[in-house]
């Protein structure tokens, strides 16, 4: 191996005006958060129990994105049309996408000339089970290599109907991603060709990182007391 | 059949056929056995979950012909302990003591990638002061050599060569002590944490490392003199395992094993983080895409990985008495640690103060440990170069006091995938040298 080759790497992309890349006063409230000290049950003594915030994620940007969102977003909309929103957040873009464009809009990521995202690094599932109708997410990250870019995309599916295409037969990586996520979440992705469970057991059932999923406390024996599983016990919301 | 007549090594009658659990004797007389009644019937074995050379609870299932793999398949999830979703359940600093062990030989690796998303999240990485972040290279460019150390004794271990086992469990203890002296723990260190790193350097940290760079440079050629042109060694790992550049991309592999197809992919390059801007070092890439371009790779980057521990000890010189955590008390974890007669404990200036000064302090002590700081809502993903691949964090918060979401996208995770690719059509004792050659760390796929 020559020693000029060992520093060829791409360049690193120049820094994202972080001014630009914070834009979004919309924002989209998902969920409500109650009271204080995570009273449940019983009477509120805090004095904080009437407290109602709502949980609100970074809204849809507008226009500059700044850096190279830009020009992806301009190539993406040339292929698919526009998504259904755009997310800039903390110097990362995120693309909210209708699942079923999500093959469209995959493939060109993949093989337009401008975008070459080569790899997606894996998908992940998110459970918001008070985003009624989308209350399942899958986050997929992709990466450019030819450019040195990142892009998140982001698709959803209502609990009732936890269907998403899969995107193995355009990015093969995402076999075990897809698998993980299922037996995770419960999310179908339709097409994935062994979409079995990766990390449980063939004959477990639920999907444990769901929100929903009961977590189950431990039997203490000492006058008939348990230990309350995790997501019962009192702490802070 | 001869099979029938070892009581530990019996076979027995199932729904899915004659199973026969081979322990440790003559594959030939198995074989034999099993070609007399069986013949055209293919051959499932499975090896693992328990097997000395499969890197941990990995159950690989192969289908062979004769000594020929016709199909690979991984079966995983025996080292799955729920992480990330014990994660959901404690406050943002206290998901530092589970992510640093799930890829067991690189924990910085996993603490860093986890603090750097809630450190973007809390949009405080411009403060993060200078000695936090070059304390977090030195430590993870130390365990760097650690686990790559590990990957070639234990991958020498699986072909046979015991010595360079010895000599590379030798070297790690080094680095575990350094690991020890920093952070008092030799793994599980949950050291870095959001905003920082944990304490400061003790005292006489530096002369250690200094020590170790210079014994290290002694120590390394060993390496280079027992392997690279050992013919036994690299007529085991010549041509074995290969995957080229395009497999890579189908197949999402990064780390070494695409670096050994001679592309310079190395994040600390290409989007540096932590400061890796600043420091001198060169990527190192081999052009064979077999295992022994990958052993070649991580031989070289134990050098590199040298270099950038000697900046760092270099410029930590200079940074004596600087802060190692971020200024904003709301963050910054309040209690100092220090060590006491019966081993390392909170300061005892710091209970003094919370204690018998200031009411107040005891009051933002007690909040901010057992509450915890709120993050607020959003979502990030922070990748770094761990030893295996790209390690990245997707961080998602509701804007409560614990994560709502940390998924780790493990490269061991997705390199695995690559096992079939790599050994259908090879050896069965190829492929053993193949999954050494991707290093996969069982801890970090389960989670």
């Amino acid at each position: 191996m020559s020693d000029e080759d060992k520093t060829t790497g791409p360049t690193p992309p120049a820094e994202i005006d972080s001014d630009v890349a914070q834009s979004g006063t919309e924002s989209q409230a998902v969920a409500a958060r109650t009271g204080m000290f995570g009273v449940r049950g019983t009477g509120d003594t805090s004095g904080y129990g009437g407290l109602v915030a709502p949980v609100v994620f970074p809204g849809a940007a507008s226009r500059p994105f700044g850096g190279y969102f830009d020009e992806v977003a301009d190539a993406i909309e040339a292929v698919t049309g526009a998504p259904s929103r755009v997310v800039v957040h903390r110097g990362e873009i995120t693309f909210h996408v209708r699942r079923e464009d999500l093959e469209v809009f995959a493939r060109a990521l993949r093989d337009d000339a401008k975008l070459r995202f080569e790899m997606c690094l894996g998908v992940s599932g998110v459970h918001y089970p008070d985003d009624v109708d989308a209350e399942l997410h899958a986050v997929y990250h992709f990466l450019s290599m030819t450019y040195n870019r990142r892009v998140r995309v982001e698709v959803s599916a209502p609990d009732a109907d936890p269907h998403v295409p899969s995107l193995v037969s355009i990015y093969p990586m995402l076999d075990w991603h897809e698998r993980e996520t299922y037996d995770m979440f419960g999310l179908i992705f339709d097409g994935h060709p062994a979409l079995t469970r990766i990390l449980m057991p063939d004959d477990w059932p639920g999907h444990p990182q769901r929100k929903d999923y009961p977590l189950g406390g431990i039997p203490v024996e000492y006058k008939g007391a348990t230990i309350p599983p995790p997501d019962q016990r009192r702490a802070y919301n | 059949m001869s099979t029938t007549d070892d009581i530990y090594a019996g076979s027995q009658e199932t729904t899915d056929g004659r199973v026969f659990t081979v322990t440790g004797r003559d594959w030939d007389e198995l074989v034999r056995g099993i070609g007399d009644d069986l013949a055209e019937e293919r051959v499932v074995v499975n090896m693992g979950p328990q097997h000395p050379s499969t890197h941990g609870v990995l159950r690989l299932i192969l289908e062979i012909e004769g000594e020929t793999v016709t199909e690979a398949r991984c079966g995983i999830g025996y080292l799955h302990t729920g992480i990330e979703k014990n994660m959901e359940y404690r406050s943002w600093v206290q998901g530092t003591t589970f992510c640093t062990r799930m890829d067991y030989l690189s924990p910085f690796y996993n603490e860093a990638s986890y603090v750097l998303g809630v450190e973007r999240l809390l949009d405080i990485e411009d403060q993060i002061p200078e000695k936090a972040s070059v304390m977090r290279v030195l430590l993870m460019e130390l365990n760097r050599i650690s686990s790559h150390l590990v990957c070639i004794a234990t991958g020498g271990m699986e072909i046979g060569a015991l010595t360079v086992m010895t000599i590379g469990f030798r070297e790690r203890e080094l680095v575990l002590d350094l690991f020890e002296l920093i952070t008092g723990l030799r793994m599980n260190h949950a050291f870095i944490r959001p905003g920082g790193v944990a304490q400061d350097l003790p005292p006489g940290a530096l002369d250690e490392i200094r020590g170790f760079i210079e014994l290290m440079k002694k120590r390394l050629p060993e390496y280079a003199a027992l392997c690279n042109a050992n013919p036994i060694f690299k007529g085991r790992l010549e041509g074995v395992g290969h995957l080229d550049l395009e497999g890579c991309m189908a197949l999402g592999l990064t780390g070494p094993v695409l670096r050994s197809t001679g592309y310079a992919w190395d994040l600390r390059k290409t989007q540096p983080y932590c400061g890796y801007e600043d420091y001198e070092f060169d990527v190192q890439t081999w052009d064979t895409s077999d295992s022994y371009g990958r052993f070649r790779v991580r031989l070289n980057e134990m050098w590199e990985s040298l270099r950038i521990v000697q900046q760092c000890a270099d410029r930590l010189a200079a940074l004596e008495g600087a802060p190692v955590m971020v200024a904003d008390k709301k963050i910054a974890w309040p209690s100092q640690l220090s060590i006491g007669s019966d081993g390392m404990g909170n300061s005892l200036d710091h209970i003094r103060h919370i204690m018998g000064e200031s009411m107040e302090a005891l009051i933002h002590h007690f909040k901010l440990v057992t509450e915890g700081f709120r993050v607020p809502p959003g979502q990030a993903y922070v990748p770094l170069e761990s030893p295996r691949g790209e390690l990245g964090a997707h961080v998602v918060s509701d804007g409560g006091t614990r994560p709502f979401r940390a998924h780790f996208r493990d490269p061991s995770f997705n390199n695995l995938q690559a096992t079939s690719v790599m050994s259908e059509g090879g050896q069965v004792a190829d492929v053993i040298v193949a999954i050494a050659s991707i290093d996969p760390v069982m801890g970090g796929v389960d989670r």
